[in-house]
């Protein structure tokens, strides 16, 4: 039985989800087996692309429901949320 | 957002003859200047700027597509032109393939959401095979500025 996991994280770095955050998050994704996906404003985008997760303009404060199913789709959401929690690398 | 509220159509560029990263992107933002967008004084300090962006990771996403840009006080509303390059060039892009198709952007520092805007408009505009092929293929600005029309007039609104 595959894995689902989802859960929802928030931007909280001030520029938002511009070019690099967007790579450093497909670059991450795309090294898990799961499938990720993001939902948001009744869109549902790819996390392994940087063209999808970029039409996403998410910016400071916005919150992003994530979903992944398949192999390690727990731990891939977990190095996520933590991506967020960090906020790229962008702090103040 | 649409490419008719960022780029700078009499500053596209159809032919780039320029070979390298930083060759290519100084093109872009001459022509920038040369329609008068950019202050004169300002050309190094703006392509200082993105080539130290470019070092961070390049703009180079893939599909042939690069975005360099920078944040600089010059400007007062977000600007871009579209260079496009016939024979590619090496952008050290994320999927190791040449670029071809350049949107370069110049965004006031307190504006982030339209820079979003901006990057969004372009990767779903580029998402499609077709568009993409078209832009490589056409010949003069005036061609570039048809397609970037007809892409806004298509555009899906959200």
């Amino acid at each position: 039985m595959a894995a689902f996991a989802s859960r929802t994280v928030v931007v909280k770095n001030p520029q938002g989800l511009h070019l690099r955050p967007a790579e450093l998050l497909a670059k991450l994704s795309q090294q898990y087996p799961c499938k990720i996906e993001i939902l948001h404003n009744n869109e549902r985008v790819d996390a392994k692309s940087i063209f999808a997760v970029v039409t996403l303009v998410a910016m400071q404060g916005t919150e992003l429901c994530f979903e992944a199913n398949g192999d390690n789709a727990e731990t891939a959401l977990e190095a996520i949320a933590k991506l967020f929690d960090e906020q790229f690398g962008e702090a103040e | 957002m649409k490419f008719s509220d960022f780029v700078c159509y009499e500053a596209i560029n159809a032919n780039v003859t320029a070979t390298t990263k930083e060759a290519v992107i100084r093109e872009m933002v001459q022509s920038l200047l040369n329609v008068g967008k950019i202050p004169g004084g300002e050309v190094e300090g703006i392509l200082k700027a993105i080539m130290k962006r470019e070092e961070l990771g390049s703009t180079g996403i893939g599909r042939g597509v690069a975005v360099p840009h920078t944040k600089h006080p010059s400007v007062n509303k977000l600007i871009g032109t579209v260079a496009i390059s016939k024979q590619g060039i090496d952008f050290e892009s994320l999927d190791g393939e040449k670029v071809q198709l350049l949107f370069l952007l110049i965004s006031p520092p307190d504006r982030p959401g339209d820079h979003l805007r901006a990057l969004e408009n372009i990767s779903r505009q580029l998402r499609d095979d077709t568009f993409c092929k078209s832009l490589r293929m056409a010949k003069s600005p005036e061609e570039v500025k048809k397609l970037l029309d007809e892409a806004d007039a298509h555009q899906h609104t959200h």
